[in-house]
């Protein structure tokens, strides 16, 4: 797929949205997660306008494309997307984490429109996914399978055995997105539990692996369109991304990982209380500043 | 006196009574339940013949999945496979499905309410020689605590045949629990079984014995004591420990005012705790717990670990004789009062 000039500006304009929608949100909550929703922001955004063939309208259609978000703690960008998408009004997002409210704290399947499974304990949205996948692949179902995956819950056991099964299964219809930003909850990834070569290790274990930037819509499109084309293997994207994107005093810093503006002191960060106008503020200002990823 | 309207196998207490491994019925009732229903499919970890699922892997390979030694992935696999339209049993033996893989049968399965059926064979000390790593004794405590799951314990390998047939046949997250050792066979195809009721096998207003599994004979042949004791027993098969029969429970409670419960399980979080649960909010009654107190397994052969662990009739019988002399006693001091 090409994307033009025109489609860059609007994925740019409806990712920046999404992502004044999670500072909305958190800031509402009073708790979740920043870095990883705001790191995914411009993924989620090429998936659900660019990639995915899924209808609003319809979310159980039969034959549309399945998303498994394995790493649900990153759910406020997954319901802004929906919600920007027409899943459901824009409005419902400032009930996250609310009594009553169909936005959980971690994604809950059944209570949502476009939620596919619910998510939170790490580790094992990737076999969830592949079982989707086995029987779309025996019984020749045309829908393809993506599993958004932390690098975090690679330290899960469950991870592996889901990596092996889908090698043994050929599964060429299941696409990985690795959401690769180095950080976890107690720091750094190479510090908790070092990943690296985390490419080597799928390739070793029988995978076509592809590398991205996880900011860059032209990569992220070329890379899921590549993944169609391999019918013998399953294929992982690495896309590389900056936990806390769009929001300067949150990028790269792992203490933004599970905590929601307002709510910490964070070394270079603003004072609590006011972090999410700040945020906004810089938000904002992107959207006026950048039109073009050829600028 | 036994309950002719259960039609109980007529060779109940004749020493040629059949022995059959209650996994045997399942593998049975799961090839009927593939042939039945397109949406069936099974999936194993690396232990396809020992719990039965070989036949149905025979006749619908392209239905059948092999996860390897990977609980875990059983369970998880299976819940997206029943996102997509199947009906999936995961078969492993009890201890490491519920056992090493309850996070994943909790978010994956029940919290999403997939019908994943989870069958845990080789449960209870009576799994034997192989000891205690191998022997279950805490799956039915933790499989009926996760809300939308179904819990049951079939008595013998009919019954597991039909449980496997009745849980396919349900949309709800199912945990079935069978044995590795040969049991006798007590049912017959007459016999009535439905999910979640509960049956009177043996009537009398004395005590009631509630059991699950392959303990359901050892209540028989204790009612069959005590009757010659002159104690009528009520023996209840409570094949179903979620949802429980709680009428039928109520009522043994009400009538016979004193029970035995008895289980190859731990005592805490079992059968025992699930009727004491109900009775004491709805008709308290002294009861009797029999099972596993606390303890490991360890190896040996069933027979005799089920008689070290006091899981036999004479335990059930002095169990029930207690109690009725605590119902007695309670009577009295009432009565003085």
């Amino acid at each position: 797929m090409f994307l033009t000039d025109d489609d860059l500006r609007a994925l740019q304009r409806t990712a920046n949205t999404i992502r004044q929608d999670v500072i909305e949100m958190l800031v509402a909550a009073g708790s979740g997660h920043s870095a990883g929703p705001l790191g995914m922001a411009d993924v989620f955004t090429a998936l659900y306008w660019k990639v995915l063939r899924h209808d609003p309208q319809r979310p159980q259609w039969p034959d549309r494309d399945r998303l498994v978000l394995s790493n649900g703690h990153i759910c406020p960008v997954l319901y802004a997307t929906l919600a920007e998408a027409g899943y459901f009004p824009v409005d419902e997002l400032a009930t996250l984490r609310k009594l009553g409210s169909r936005l959980q704290g971690h994604p809950h399947r059944g209570t949502l429109p476009g939620i596919e499974t619910s998510s939170g304990p790490l580790g094992s949205g990737l076999s969830q996914a592949c079982g989707m996948a086995l029987v779309a692949k025996r019984e020749g179902l045309r829908w393809r399978t993506y599993c958004l995956t932390s690098d975090g819950e690679h330290d899960e056991g469950n991870t592996w055995e889901a990596v092996m099964f889908a090698a043994k299964y050929r599964l060429h219809n299941l696409t990985e997105i690795l959401d690769r930003n180095n950080i976890q909850i107690d720091g750094f990834t190479e510090d908790v539990m070092p990943l690296d070569s985390i490419r080597a290790k799928y390739e070793a274990f029988n995978w076509h692996v592809l590398e991205i930037d996880g900011h860059n819509y032209e990569q992220i499109v070329a890379a899921c369109e590549e993944a169609k084309a391999i019918f013998e293997k399953p294929t992982l994207i690495i896309a590389h991304t900056i936990p806390g994107r769009g929001v300067d005093f949150m990028e790269q810093r792992f203490e933004w990982h599970g905590n929601p503006p307002d709510a910490a002191n964070v070394p270079g960060a603003p004072p609590k209380g006011q972090q999410a106008a700040v945020a906004l503020a810089e938000l904002r200002t992107l959207r006026g500043r950048i039109e073009s990823e050829h600028q | 006196m036994i309950n002719p309207a259960q039609h109980l196998n007529p060779k109940l207490f004749a020493a040629d009574l059949e022995q059959v491994p209650s996994r045997n019925g399942y593998g049975d009732g799961l090839v009927q339940a593939g042939a039945e229903d397109p949406r069936i499919v099974a999936l194993s970890a690396d232990l396809t013949e020992s719990t039965r699922t070989e036949a149905f892997k025979e006749r619908f390979p392209e239905r059948f999945v092999e996860v390897g030694v990977a609980e875990q992935n059983l369970v998880t696999v299976a819940s997206g496979m029943a996102a997509v339209g199947k009906v999936p049993f995961t078969t492993s033996y009890a201890m490491f499905s519920p056992g090493r893989n309850w996070e994943q049968i909790r978010t994956t399965v029940c919290y999403n309410d997939q019908p994943v059926k989870i069958v845990g064979s080789h449960a209870g000390v009576s799994v034997g020689p192989d000891g205690a790593t191998h022997q279950a004794l805490e799956d039915i405590a933790i499989t009926r605590v996760l809300p939308n799951m179904v819990v049951v314990c079939p008595t013998d390998a009919l019954e597991a045949k039909r449980a496997t047939l009745a849980i396919a046949r349900t949309a709800q997250p199912s945990y079935l629990r069978l044995s590795r050792a040969k049991v006798p066979l007590i049912t017959t195809e007459e016999t009535p079984f439905a999910i979640g009721r509960a049956e009177v096998y043996w009537d009398g207003d004395d005590v009631a014995i509630i059991a699950c599994g392959q303990m359901v004979y050892r209540a028989l042949l204790a009612a069959r004591d005590l009757a010659a004791a002159g104690i009528a027993a009520r023996v209840i098969n409570c094949h179903t420990i979620k949802p429980l029969d709680e009428a039928t429970l109520v009522r043994a409670a009400e009538e016979t005012g004193a029970i035995v419960t008895v289980e190859e399980h731990q005592v805490a979080g079992g059968l025992g705790s699930a009727v004491a649960e109900l009775v004491v909010q709805r008709s308290p009654v002294p009861m009797q717990l029999i099972g596993v107190q606390d303890r490991f397994g360890e190896s040996g052969a069933p027979d005799e670990l089920l008689a070290a662990f006091g899981l036999t009739a004479e335990a059930i019988r002095e169990a029930a004789v207690a109690v009725v002399a605590r119902k007695r006693r309670g009577t009295r001091q009432v009565g003085a009062g």
